[in-house]
């Protein structure tokens, strides 16, 4: 099933025009409209005119995610406030957060490329979709919810969480569609095993799992043991939120709502575009949104693009899954961290040495992190209820900081790598 | 009467132990009485040698976290009851053990216990004046 045949099935020579109609009207819209590119523009002084071609995008400079934090709160906005119906922020949860508009037009896109998306995993009207992605400024709930409602289906808004009440609700409402991050699935599977529930009895057929990396093996497990078919989703705040791009049946990569977001692989190193096939960061711009008008921005996400058309028979191009991401940000049961948040609460504290290390591991399909610490003189006391205190405080001023509990473990001075160039202070053990 | 006690942080980690003892062979310190107290992360071993500033130096000169503590040593009736006579004495002195550890050696007859409190020196008094031997630290070092 294909939601949209005229904008998924598109020639190639249609949708380059389209493209290149819409890449100009964005571009003016931005510059003209939206404080922070005019300002930034008022010396480069470039002209939407000045794009006559699809390759004249590479022209334009970069938007970066410190961009949306400097135009925070509305400074990105390219209407008036009485034109935007709703606005969302970014998972960050310190610093100055991300800020997404949308006008009632952009919430009708954002349903649009939702409702493709969950058409690709198999939604018709007669569906009834458990979304337990959160609701709230989190762009997850919301963005499946229109999604939903797009297609007529039926939404369960049931959000994140309460494991025991998504899988009595599995059962009792026969939800075919379920929602939620890959790993959560996970959790839920071994939960329903657990609870001695048969998976063959449920009629879940499809999941749309995404907002953090996972790989082929997860989702073989997944499969396995939730008895459906497991669909990878991508997308983001500053973007639209998810929809972006969605795997289709022949899960050979996700296929991006071209005719609203123009995507460039780029060298997160030289910045120069790269290749179709190629490895490298994705830099997305939006086509059509009107309420924040994105151009060239960077995702930090590393994938590459494959053009021609595929089993399905949609034209979009298509993004492998998320490989890494270009810079050292983690995210952990979807809350994004920085490392140099981690780092700056613990050198907050007396006592500690600027050494550390941050591990992360998935014990039971949920992210955990331990911060390692070196015991110095100063913290170091002869009772164990003393050095227990210590950490304690560590943890309770990191998750202050940063919004997630941490397991903080104690360990000999100078036994922690020293940086001889770029230290390694972060060691992902999950499998991704 | 305070005995000068070495505590050493140690991670929960293969061998760790071995080398913090092998540091104190190296410098030929015998070790007269040692404990270890331990979490799921970590252990801290408390140790009673004959010079314990050398082993100071020597154990943070080989990259250990090192403390100094003030500790009792105290003669304990080698019979059943003996230690808890001694406990009795503090207790009914109000004063709080934070942990305690015995030597491998006897002094005559009597065994020998490390006790940790809160007050180091009332502590010594109290049990003195109960008539318990609390040991010099000389006395000890030269075990």
């Amino acid at each position: 099933m294909i939601w949209n045949k005229t904008a998924e099935c598109m020639t190639d020579k249609k949708r380059q025009e389209l493209q290149l109609n819409r890449l100009r009207d964005i571009v003016k819209s931005a510059y003209e409209n939206t404080p922070y590119y005019k300002k930034r523009n008022s010396k480069q002084k470039i002209r939407y005119s000045d794009i006559k071609k699809l390759s004249d995008i590479t022209r334009l400079p970069f938007t970066s995610k410190a961009d949306l934090r400097d135009g925070y709160p509305f400074n990105m906005f390219a209407v008036p406030m009485n034109e935007i119906v709703e606005v969302h922020t970014s998972s960050g949860t310190t610093g100055t957060p991300v800020v997404a508009g949308y006008t009632r037009k952009d919430i009708d896109t954002w349903s649009e490329v939702m409702a493709r998306a969950l058409t690709m995993a198999g939604a018709t009207s007669e569906d009834i979709i458990q979304n337990c992605y959160g609701y709230g400024l989190f762009t997850g709930g919301l963005g499946i919810h229109y999604g939903v409602h797009k297609i007529g289906a039926t939404v369960v808004p049931i959000s994140a969480g309460q494991t025991k009440r998504q899988l009595q609700i599995i059962q009792d409402f026969g939800t075919t569609i379920i929602t939620c991050t890959p790993s959560y699935a996970l959790y839920l599977a071994e939960a329903a095993y657990e609870a001695g529930i048969n998976m063959r009895k449920i009629k879940l057929k499809s999941g749309c799992f995404g907002a953090e990396m996972w790989t082929e093996s997860i989702r073989n497990e997944i499969e396995k043991r939730l008895n459906l078919t497991a669909l990878n989703i991508y997308g983001l705040t500053e973007i639209i939120g998810p929809g972006v791009a969605h795997e289709c049946e022949a899960k050979n990569g996700l296929h991006i709502s071209e005719d609203h977001f123009y995507p460039e692989i780029i060298s997160p190193d030289t910045l120069e575009p790269l290749p179709d096939g190629e490895k490298g960061e994705l830099v997305l711009t939006t086509l059509t949104r009107e309420g924040m008008p994105m151009i060239r921005f960077r995702t930090k996400d590393i994938t590459a693009l494959h053009k021609g058309k595929c089993t399905c028979g949609r034209t979009t191009v298509r993004m492998e899954r998320i490989t890494g991401r270009s810079d050292d940000m983690l995210k952990i049961r979807g809350v994004i961290v920085f490392p140099s948040q981690i780092e700056k609460a613990l050198l907050e504290m007396k006592g500690i040495e600027p050494h550390y290390q941050i591990i992360v591991t998935r014990p039971h399909h949920l992210d955990e992190i331990e911060v390692r610490v070196e015991a110095t003189k100063e913290i170091f006391s002869d009772e164990i209820r003393h050095l227990e205190a210590v950490r304690d405080r560590i943890e309770n001023h990191i998750e202050k900081a940063i919004g997630l509990r941490v397991k903080v473990t104690l360990v000999e001075p100078k036994s922690l790598p020293r940086s001889e160039g770029k230290a390694v202070r972060v060691i992902d053990k999950r499998a991704i | 009467m305070k005995v000068k006690q070495i505590s050493v942080f140690l991670e929960n980690r293969k061998g760790r132990l071995q080398e913090a003892l092998e540091t104190l062979a190296a410098a030929k310190l015998n070790i007269r009485a040692l404990s270890i107290a331990d979490t799921a992360d970590f252990g801290i071993l408390r140790l009673i040698l004959p010079d314990p500033d050398k082993a100071k130096k020597v154990l943070k000169k080989n990259n250990f976290t090192v403390s100094e503590n003030d500790v009792i040593v105290v003669e304990v009736p080698d019979n059943p009851g003996g230690l808890a006579g001694v406990l009795k004495v503090l207790n009914e002195a109000d004063m709080n053990v934070e942990y305690l550890y015995a030597f491998v050696e006897k002094s005559g007859k009597k065994a020998l216990v490390v006790l940790r409190t809160e007050k180091t020196i009332p502590a010594a008094k109290a049990l003195k004046k109960a008539g318990i031997e609390v040991l010099p630290s000389e006395k000890v070092y030269s075990l």
